[in-house]
């Protein structure tokens, strides 16, 4: 199941157990799959048109009032677009909306670079009080729109729009900036998100076999980020990388990157969108172009573990 | 409280927007001058707010979506009894809850965080779709500048108001007709406004927002426009109240020298 259908559900699920949820959208309620919500909460549901700067400031008057509004569109447009509006209506007053961009990253394929959010995390991580999080697939989706419910303060969740592959086979617990370790491993630590933790768990079974054994974290929230788990890594394994479907720029990457030089400094390596938009074509394919499948990370790995 | 009152009143918000402006040596003083009959009207006359309770969740709200405006509003605030009038002098220093421009998270009493134009009035119709979703009937009032009026998004929130038919929301243009860099028909012209308002759907009212009579009127207009929402285009003057500010761009964001202040509040009768 692609996670945007996950949070559909559970949006549509949690607006039974809590009134006080409402949900906007900009007219792409179909694909971001707020639709769910919309058909079982006819009058708690906003379909704003195709404008989301008022959108994001509607759904702040909104929480401002009492509600807990979950105001969704595309990733590119509802960040990007709004970021203004996000700063000044939302972040600056500590608002309670939820904010979740589905089909987010290059992933999203055909449609182009016009539709790809690939600076959404950013941008959202740049704003002050954001909590910023990315789930990998349909369980994690539904823990984490659940406990961004629960949470009081601005919430990004970025979804995808292909399906993504079940990563927590056997449940899982989440927490709000607590990262879960997917593998162990010893020698070196790959910290992903999003569909690139299925990467990165394929990329671990590979090196295994090459006998490079791989720790694989799935950082699921970038802000605030598990400053703990980042260096037990680098102390346990002594190299870290990082993978995600952003750009390098101010995403998971430089998170971590933060902690580690901070904390506990090791050699890294950065998997990511390179300083470029990508182009239409098949996930698959652009994955393969872009630098983002198992096989990069596996590169990337070889070429960091050398430099412990 | 009476017409007589209330002049009195706005008097007074001159006095401290100088004094104010004055003491902090940089503000915007001219469109805050403009707003004072209509922000007095709501604060004093109109709105149902408690200042001893400023989050009672039945009170009427009030959003400064021009936010540069913001001594006329953290006046009406302390003189209301918010917060003690000796505060106003420490606008805009380091520490003081009375920010440049208004921040929720500073001042109890301000309901939204503004200075970047154009996102009062979305921030005002999610405020009144939620008064209708739990039928309340609480208001909520919008003031915005006429060179704000440039800004796509109140467009936006114009048409979607309209839609939802939030007959319970009200803008109020404080057009005084210039804005930073000059006459606003000069950079970039809004008319004919009041039927651009018609057109998005609104009830749409022209008063001169220095009479009180005209104000009050307009508002009770509003409240009794049902199924759509209602804009007042309030015709003023910046700078209004100092001759010498009057129609005069330049103090649009400067301060009055010392000799200036003397003068403003001699004209006030401060």
């Amino acid at each position: 199941m692609a996670t945007r259908d996950a949070y559909g559900k559970t949006l549509a699920e949690l607006g039974k157990e809590n009134p006080a949820i409402v949900a906007l959208d900009a007219d792409l309620s179909k694909s971001t799959k707020s639709i769910l919500f919309a058909k079982e909460f006819k009058e708690r549901f906003f379909n704003m048109g195709i404008a989301e700067a008022n959108m994001v400031s509607t759904a702040a008057g909104l929480a401002s009032c009492g509600k807990i509004p979950f105001a969704s569109s595309f990733a590119s447009f509802l960040i990007c677009k709004t970021f203004d509006q996000l700063r000044m209506s939302i972040a600056n007053p500590h608002l309670n909306v939820k904010l979740v961009g589905s089909h987010g990253g290059i992933s999203i394929g055909e449609d182009g670079a016009s539709q790809m959010g690939v600076e959404d995390i950013a941008l959202a991580c740049s704003l002050p009080g954001f909590v910023v999080m990315v789930p990998a697939d349909e369980l994690s989706t539904k823990e984490l729109v659940r406990l961004a419910a629960k949470h009081i303060g601005p919430v990004y969740i970025r979804t995808g729009r292909p399906k993504a592959p079940v990563i927590y086979q056997n449940g899982g617990n989440f927490e709000i900036g607590k990262a879960n370790i997917i593998r162990e491993g010893i020698d070196i630590t790959v910290i992903a998100n999003g569909l690139l933790v299925q990467e990165a768990v394929e990329a671990a079974c590979i090196c295994s076999e090459k006998g490079i054994d791989v720790r694989v974290i799935d950082m699921h929230t970038v802000k605030p980020i598990d400053v703990d788990a980042i260096v037990q890594s680098a102390q346990n394994t002594g190299a870290i990388v990082t993978a995600e479907e952003h750009l390098l720029s101010g995403g998971l990457g430089a998170a971590v990157a933060q902690v580690v030089s901070e904390h506990y400094p090791v050699p890294m390596g950065f998997i990511g969108l390179k300083d470029t938009y990508a182009e239409s074509g098949q996930p698959d394919e652009l994955f393969k172009k872009y630098g983002l499948t198992a096989e990069h990370i596996v590169d990337k790995i070889e070429k960091t573990v050398k430099r412990k | 409280m009476n017409i007589e009152s209330l002049k009195e009143i706005a008097r007074t918000m001159r006095i401290d927007i100088i004094n104010m402006i004055a003491e902090a040596n940089s503000g915007h003083p001219g469109g805050s001058l403009s707003a004072v009959e209509v922000i007095s009207s709501l604060y004093f006359k109109e709105m149902r707010h408690d200042p001893k309770n400023p989050t009672w969740p039945d009170r009427d709200r009030f959003i400064l979506s021009k936010g540069h405006a913001a001594p006329a509003l953290y006046s009406a605030l302390a003189r209301s009894g918010y917060f003690s009038p000796d505060l106003l002098l420490t606008l805009r220093r380091f520490g003081s809850p009375l920010q440049g421009h208004p921040e929720v998270r500073r001042l109890s009493g301000i309901e939204a965080s503004t200075g970047s134009l154009g996102q009062g009035l979305s921030i005002g119709l999610g405020m009144a779709l939620a008064g209708k979703l739990d039928q309340k009937d609480y208001r909520v009032y919008v003031m915005m500048g006429d060179g704000e009026s440039q800004e796509g998004q109140v467009w936006e929130a114009a048409m979607s108001s309209a839609y939802y038919k939030l007959d319970n929301l009200t803008a109020i243009v404080d057009s005084n007709s210039q804005q930073l860099d000059g006459w606003v028909k000069d950079i970039m012209e809004l008319e004919p406004i009041i039927d651009k308002w018609k057109g998005f759907g609104w009830h749409a009212i022209e008063i001169n927002g220095h009479d009180f009579p005209q104000i009050l009127n307009a508002i009770a207009e509003a409240k009794a426009t049902k199924g759509k929402p209602t804009v007042i285009i309030s015709k003023t003057i910046k700078g209004k109240g100092v001759s010498f500010m009057e129609h005069n761009v330049e103090f649009h964001g400067m301060a009055p020298t010392k000799e200036q202040k003397e003068l403003a509040l001699k004209e006030l009768g401060g």
